[in-house]
C-alpha cells in the first residue's frame, strides 16, 4: 500500500529546501531520500547520473557549497538550506559552456557521456582549487571517478585543455 | 539499492543529540559524513531503526592543533584535516595517511572521528590512532566524557568500544616527539581501495641516530589494527646497518591476516613485512631530518 508520490503510508516526510543552480527548490521527502533522486525524481534535473549507488563509480558528484561530493552517499534532508551545484549549472547564464565543458568537447574526453556530469563537477572544483594543476595532481583528482569508455587519456587532456582555457578567459575579461 | 525507512533526528546541540541518540536505545545510529554508513544502508546491509544526524552541531567541526597534539572534533570531515597545515607540522602522519583514504571527493564528506567509530580494520584512520597511543572521546546523556585509549577502543571489526546511546565527540592524536619520523604505505589493488595491507610507522633515534623506539600498527592483518613493537627486532642500530630482513621475518611472524578473493593470507603476510620495512626506513629517515628520502618507495 503506499501513498503520496508512491511512499509508504506512515512513513514521515520532511520539507526540504535547497538552492540548487542559484535557485532555491523544495520538495516534501522521506529522510531516506538520497540527494541524487531527489536532485532527478523530486527536482526533475536528470543531468545527474546514478551509477553505483555506493559511492564508488564517481557518475552523481555535484558541488555541495562548492565541494564536490557523492550525491548518492548523502540524504536531502541533511543539507536542507546548502547549496547545490549540477552539471546543469556549470554553463555560463547566456548558456555558454564553461571551460571545462568546452575542452571536454574539445579533446573527445566522453564518448557515451555516462561518467561525464560526474566528470565535470569534480574537475570544475578541482581548477578551481589548483588552476595549473601538473598530470599527478589531474590524475589524483580524478581517480574517484569511473569511465568505461575513454581510457581516461583524453580526459586528463581535457583537464589540462580546460586549465588553459579558463586562463585564457580570465585574460580576456581582466 | 535505496536505503530502508528509518526515523530521522536533526538536532540542533550537543545535549540534544546525547538526549535523542539516549531515547533511541540500541537502535539508533550517529550520522556524520555517511560515507561508510549510506553505502551499507544502500546496499541493505545497515538497517537502522533511527539515525541521529550530527551535521548541524556545528561545535563538533573543531581542528586543534597544539603543541601536544591535534584534537578532530567529531564534524570535521578528512579534507579539513588532510588540507591543515599546522595538523600536518604537529603530527605529519595524519597528512599520509590521509592521502590513502578513498578519493579525495569522499574525503570532502567522510569525517575522521566517523573513520575511528567505524572501527574497520582495512581502515588507515584506526591504525594511525593505535600505533601513536591516541584517543577517542566518548559523550553520553547524564554523564561527563570519557577518554578511551585507542588500545581499548577497537574491539573487532566494525566494534567500537561505544556502548548505545554514546557519541564519539572527538579523537586526539598525540604530536610527533622530537628526533622521531613517521611514515604510512600500503598496497591496495586500486588507489583509494581498502588496502590489502597497509602500515603505519614511528621511529623514534637517540642523540647517536640510533633507533631507540620503532612502533608499527598493520592494517588488513587481524581484527583490530595490530600494534607491534619492533623496537629489539630494530636493534638499537643506525637505520643504514639495520638488519631489515630480519625485522620483516618477525613482523610476517607476529601478523595473521585472512585471505579473501582479493589476496591469500600468506600473501598479505608477506606483504606486511615489506611494507613494515618499507616504512620504518622512511620514519627513520625522517627521524634523522633526510627529507626527500625515497629510495625503495
Amino acid at each position: 500500500m503506499s501513498g503520496k508520490r508512491g511512499w509508504p503510508v506512515g512513513e514521515a516526510l520532511h520539507e526540504v529546501s535547497l538552492t540548487v543552480n542559484g535557485v532555491v527548490r523544495q520538495a516534501r521527502v522521506p529522510a531516506r531520500r538520497l540527494l541524487s533522486d531527489f536532485l532527478r525524481h523530486d527536482l526533475g534535473l536528470t543531468g545527474t547520473h546514478v551509477g553505483c549507488e555506493h559511492g564508488v563509480c564517481g557518475c552523481c558528484t555535484v558541488l555541495l557549497d562548492g565541494a564536490p561530493v557523492r550525491s548518492c552517499l548523502t540524504f536531502a534532508v541533511t543539507v536542507a538550506g546548502q547549496e547545490i551545484t549540477t552539471v546543469e549549472g556549470l554553463a555560463g547564464p547566456d548558456g555558454e559552456p564553461s571551460p571545462v565543458q568546452r575542452a571536454f568537447a574539445e579533446c573527445h574526453a566522453l564518448q557515451c557521456g555516462f561518467c561525464t556530469p560526474g566528470f565535470l563537477c569534480t574537475v570544475t572544483a578541482l581548477l578551481r582549487d589548483n588552476p595549473e594543476p601538473d598530470e599527478l595532481h589531474i590524475v589524483e583528482g580524478i581517480s574517484g571517478n569511473l569511465c568505461r569508455c575513454t581510457g581516461y587519456q583524453n580526459i586528463v587532456k581535457a583537464v589540462g585543455r580546460a586549465a588553459e582555457l579558463a586562463r585564457e578567459g580570465g585574460e580576456g575579461t581582466a | 539499492m535505496k536505503p530502508p525507512p528509518f526515523d530521522y533526528h536533526a538536532p540542533h546541540d550537543l545535549d540534544e543529540a546525547l538526549a535523542v541518540l539516549a531515547g533511541t536505545g540500541g537502535d539508533g545510529k550517529v550520522l556524520a559524513g555517511g560515507q561508510s554508513l549510506i553505502p551499507l544502508m544502500n546496499m541493505r546491509l545497515a538497517a537502522p531503526a533511527h539515525l541521529v544526524d550530527i551535521n548541524r552541531l556545528a561545535g563538533l567541526a573543531t581542528v586543534e592543533a597544539g603543541a601536544d597534539g591535534v584534537r578532530v572534533g567529531a564534524l570535521a570531515r578528512h579534507a579539513e584535516v588532510e588540507r591543515s597545515e599546522r595538523v600536518a607540522q604537529v603530527q605529519p602522519l595524519l597528512r599520509s595517511a590521509l592521502g590513502h583514504v578513498a578519493h579525495p571527493v569522499i574525503r570532502n564528506r567522510g569525517t575522521v572521528v566517523g573513520s575511528l567509530a567505524h572501527a574497520d580494520p582495512s581502515a588507515e584512520l584506526p591504525a594511525v590512532l593505535a600505533v601513536l597511543g591516541g584517543s577517542v572521546r566518548v559523550a553520553r546523556h547524564g554523564a561527563p566524557p570519557r577518554d578511551v585509549p585507542a588500545g581499548e577502543f577497537f574491539l573487532g571489526p566494525l566494534e567500537p568500544a561505544l556502548a548505545p546511546g554514546e557519541l564519539a565527540v572527538s579523537a586526539f592524536f598525540p604530536a610527533v616527539p622530537p628526533r622521531t619520523g613517521t611514515a604510512f604505505v600500503e598496497v591496495a589493488r586500486r588507489h583509494g581501495d581498502y588496502a590489502m595491507a597497509g602500515v603505519a610507522a614511528v621511529v623514534t633515534l637517540d642523540d647517536d641516530q640510533r633507533i631507540a623506539a620503532a612502533l608499527v600498527a598493520c592494517v588488513s592483518a587481524g581484527p583490530v589494527p595490530v600494534v607491534l613493537d619492533l623496537t629489539a627486532a630494530c636493534g638499537r642500530r643506525p637505520a643504514a646497518s639495520t638488519d631489515w630482513a630480519a625485522v620483516a621475518a618477525e613482523v610476517r611472524d607476529r601478523v595473521d591476516p585472512d585471505g579473501d578473493i582479493h589476496a591469500t593470507a600468506g600473501y598479505r603476510r608477506h606483504l606486511t613485512g615489506v611494507l613494515a620495512r618499507r616504512a620504518l626506513r622512511i620514519a627513520a629517515a625522517e627521524a634523522a631530518g633526510e627529507y626527500g628520502w625515497t629510495d625503495e618507495r
